[in-house]
């Protein structure tokens, strides 16, 4: 019984994947009848100019959001995680998780409030657009990387960190030489899972970008909004790939990694 | 005390984009709506040196007194319920299975179940768009196989909602599932078929209640964000269907009424902190 | 010879390249406390799931009350299973445990709170019904685990290393509460153990098992006094191995041990053919200061360490042929300081002659 459902959970999760990757090769202008094997969509997305000033836009942005929220996110985890109890332990812990929780229409009309707000006391951010994008995007990607992070410091107990105290390294040292390389596939992973999310979002980003921020998924959003046209299935299917082939990555990566970890594997 | 500096930059962030965002969220829902920009009035001004009230319960007195605001919500609440359901029902067998498969097959079968979340939303609802649409894929099918002569209107439809949110939101009800059953010994399942239980007695009486906060955590991981979705029931939903999320959407960048648009995120919130700490709760425990 | 209860015939289980086991054949006895001896990798924990239905033998067929068991998945087997960790379902009360399998059989509520009560009388836990299996100890939660498959009745329980979780203390009382337990219901016990001391302390026949393969199946005597391999003369009590030739006239050449061995009977081996002799550190004897050291069964050399074990002491002596011999002497003996030369002597009995 078992083995019926999973397959067909899969296959409904994939079976949509697969057949409008299929149909991108499609002839037709139909989308999604097909018309014989065709390039001509992938030509014309690469020749939409608006199309790819978006793309480059938005990759940008996530490159600038994901290691943004690294930084800050691998801190967090690595807070929650081996600081033990700290003033205010409770209210972080919370902030940091808020993001996974809240409706993402939540999140978009809060921290554009906030841009406002911050415009009329500080003059800053003057325009809304990019910037603000990528730094939406940071916070909530960086309640992701401290949730990975978390998880593989509680992989490995602290007596790797203790021993090497031991050993005469100082505190700095500790966490250059042993804590940084264990948890760097985290990282890693983390960074991937934040530049994917930038990239797919588009709830936070219409919420917080301006008239110049027009990321990729804002232009995808208001082309489906009006049906699907065969260079958006193109896109999708280009997209895919690109966000496939990294999630892969991450996936090979932290598997690699777990045979570093005591008593794993 | 070097620790606790290296706090400080995540610190800072937090309060700033997100705590300070949620209190002048609660701030602007007490506002007064306005011509401008911002279109609104600052709920505390300044005249002649001091702080003056210039907010408004108006936007609070409209939620609860139009209707529709609170149909909107409990409409809101039970697509969120039964997208979770859906999922969690999906979820059982294909978490069953993960979970039994040898060690060495499990990674691969999770990498396939969570990939298709990773391979971009838009691109998967645009899928769903092109395969439900009155010309598409399935009304393809369907009259190519002669059973309709006519194509059979799928899209739009509040089946169109809940096929696009379980596709969205399957693997958050997998991944909390699966690790539940992944740790319960094993050895539990086979004391009980030892003492004369068949398979489907062992899970009616084993299996399922003690992966129960596994499947609570799925339901609340799905429940609490599709509460508040906005791309899905816009893409493929009935346009008469005001969930709380296109409503908030449309007050915000329709009529500009942002006081407005913020008391609802504000009662969308307070709506979901049940929730929420219940999720909370169910993580802590190891 | 009655009718065997269980009957495993040929069984050979392979996990990829592991042979787990490897044509084994065995019977058991109704009643009978078997325990099923070996190191880990032996093979016994496998044989114990193949009985119990969670694993299928690759050969081999199992057979008990006659009826062969192949096929037949574990909830319909009238085989009970005490796991090595308990299983004791966490989220059931002491009272829900043990009744769980009469619920199965479909049983009336009288009748199960009945044989519960009974069940939990009999390793002196009534009166914990209610509790949770995490409110109890280790010793408890082994007994609750205990009554679980036995209040069915069965009439082959299969125990994995029952006693393996309790500490040193424990250990033996439960063990004799365990055989008490077994004559009471007078089911068959089959018990795995790495333990050599308990399977000869409990089982009426102790099968012992080497890389999936029986070395030796009989009463725990037969088996310390008379191993019949190396492997069995070692995994049961310690014992010294005297490399040898037979010679002309049936004795046995140690070169090595620089002794002659005469057994109390003929040797196995023909004259110039090799033969191993165990013999146990016991029934060696230290000679007093002037005794004449005897022609056979004897030899000399330096005690090199001594440890005092309260009950005895444990001494190495290194022969004159260059082996060092294990002896054990009584607690009341006062051996000399490490570094004497010291005389040795035992029975002819003693030499026990190995097969291998």
């Amino acid at each position: 019984m078992r083995r019926w459902g999973l397959a067909f959970g899969l296959g409904f999760l994939w079976a949509p994947i697969l057949l409008l990757v299929a149909y991108a090769f499609s002839a037709d202008r139909i989308p999604f009848q097909w018309g014989g094997f065709s390039l001509r969509w992938f030509a014309a997305l690469a020749e939409n100019e608006r199309m790819l000033e978006a793309a480059w836009l938005s990759l940008r942005i996530a490159a600038g959001s994901a290691t943004l929220a690294v930084l800050l996110g691998g801190l967090a985890g690595w807070a929650l995680s081996r600081l033990g109890p700290f003033r205010g332990r409770a209210l972080f812990g919370t902030l940091a998780g808020a993001p996974l929780v809240l409706p993402e229409v939540v999140t978009g009309l809060s921290l554009l409030l906030l841009f406002v707000a911050l415009q009329g006391v500080l003059g800053w951010p003057a325009n809304r657009g990019a910037l603000t994008v990528l730094l939406a995007h940071a916070t909530v990607g960086m309640a992701y990387v401290a949730v990975v992070v978390q998880a593989r410091l509680a992989g490995f107990d602290r007596s790797l960190e203790e021993a090497a105290a031991d050993l005469g390294a100082s505190p700095f040292t500790v966490f250059r030489t042993i804590t940084l390389p264990l948890i760097a596939p985290a990282l890693a992973a983390g960074w991937l899972l934040a530049f994917t999310l930038s990239l797919d979002d588009v709830v936070v980003a219409s919420f917080v970008s301006g008239p110049a921020g027009t990321t990729l998924p804002m232009l995808v959003f208001s082309a489906l909004r009006m049906g699907v046209t065969p260079e958006v299935n193109a896109l999708a299917a280009v997209i895919l790939a690109v966000v496939g082939l990294l999630v892969g990555l991450a996936g090979l990566i932290l598997q690699r990694s777990r045979r570093n970890l005591p008593g794993a594997g | 005390m070097r620790r606790l500096l290296l706090l400080a930059p995540p610190w800072l962030w937090l309060l700033l984009f997100v705590a300070a965002p949620v209190l002048i969220l609660l701030a602007i829902g007490l506002a007064e709506p306005a011509e401008g920009v911002p279109p609104f009035l600052p709920p505390i001004g300044w005249e002649a040196g001091h702080p003056v009230w210039q907010g408004s319960g108006a936007s609070l007195a409209t939620l609860t007194e139009d209707d529709w605001y609170a149909l909107a919500f409990l409409r809101s609440l039970r697509v969120a319920g039964m997208s979770a359901g859906l999922c969690l029902l999906l979820a059982y067998p294909m978490a069953l299975g993960i979970a039994r498969a040898r060690p060495s097959r499990r990674l691969p079968l999770l990498l396939l179940v969570l990939l298709p979340f990773w391979t971009g939303f838009l691109p998967r609802v645009g899928a769903w768009i092109g395969l439900l649409r009155d010309g598409g894929w399935v009304n393809g099918v369907l009259m190519g196989l002669g059973l309709v002569q006519e194509p059979v209107p799928l899209l739009y439809s509040d089946a169109a909602l809940l096929i696009g949110m379980v596709h969205a939101y399957l693997p958050f009800a997998v991944l909390p599932l699966t690790a539940a059953l992944l740790r319960l010994d094993p050895a539990l399942e086979e004391a009980a078929a030892d003492l004369g239980a068949s398979p489907f007695t062992v899970f009616r009486t084993v299996t399922f209640p003690l992966s129960l906060p596994g499947a609570a955590a799925g339901f609340l991981l799905v429940f609490i964000p599709a509460a508040g979705e906005f791309v899905i029931p816009s893409l493929l939903g009935p346009p008469e269907a005001q969930l709380v999320g296109r409503v908030l959407w449309d007050e915000f960048f329709q009529n500009r009424d942002w006081p407005l648009a913020s008391a609802l995120a504000v009662a969308l919130l307070v709506a979901l902190i049940l929730p929420i700490r219940l999720f909370q709760r169910l993580e802590a425990k190891p | 010879m009655a009718d065997p209860l269980l009957r495993l015939e040929g069984v050979t289980k392979h996990f990829g390249p592991t042979v787990a086991l490897d044509g084994l054949s065995l019977e058991v006895q109704r009643g009978e406390f078997v325990a099923l001896l070996g190191g880990s990798g032996s093979g016994k924990s496998t044989l114990l799931r193949l009985v119990a239905g969670f694993e299928a033998p690759d050969a081999g067929r199992i057979l008990l009350e006659g009826r062969d068991l192949t096929g037949l998945p574990p909830h319909q087997r009238p085989v009970s299973m005490m796991f090595q960790s308990y299983a004791l379902f966490p989220h059931l009360s002491v009272f829900d445990n043990v009744a769980y399998g009469l619920r199965r059989e479909g049983l009336g509520r009288a009748e199960i709170g009945r044989r519960v009560a009974e069940a939990l009388a009999m390793v002196r836990l009534q009166g914990m019904e209610r509790r949770k299996p995490h409110q109890l100890s280790g010793g408890q939660r082994q007994r609750v685990a205990l009554v679980r498959s036995l209040v069915k009745r069965p009439p082959l329980l299969l125990l994995d290393e029952p006693l393996g979780a309790l500490d040193a203390g424990l250990r033996e009382r439960t063990g004799f509460e365990l055989r008490a337990v077994q004559r009471a219901t007078r089911a068959a016990f089959v018990m795995v153990t790495h333990d050599q001391a308990e399977a000869l302390a409990l089982a009426d026949r102790v099968a012992v098992l080497e890389a999936g393969r029986l070395a030796q199946y009989g009463p725990p005597q037969e088996l310390y006094d008379r191993p019949a391999t190396r492997f069995v003369a070692g995994f049961l009590g310690a014992a010294n191995l005297l490399e040898g030739r037979v010679g002309p006239d049936g004795a046995v050449e140690c070169p090595s041990a620089g002794c002659s061995l005469r057994l109390s009977e003929p040797p196995p081996r023909r004259p110039g053919e090799a033969l191993t002799v165990a013999l146990r550190p016991e029934r060696i004897r230290l000679l007093d200061q002037g005794e004449a050291l005897p022609p056979a069964n004897a030899a000399s050399g330096v005690l090199r360490d001594l440890a005092y074990r309260g009950e005895g002491w444990v001494a190495l002596v290194a022969l004159s042929g260059g082996q060092v011999l294990r002896v054990v002497l009584p607690g009341v003996a006062s051996p000399p300081p490490p570094g004497s030369p010291v005389a040795l002597a035992w029975a002819a009995e003693a030499n026990i002659p190995l097969a291998d």
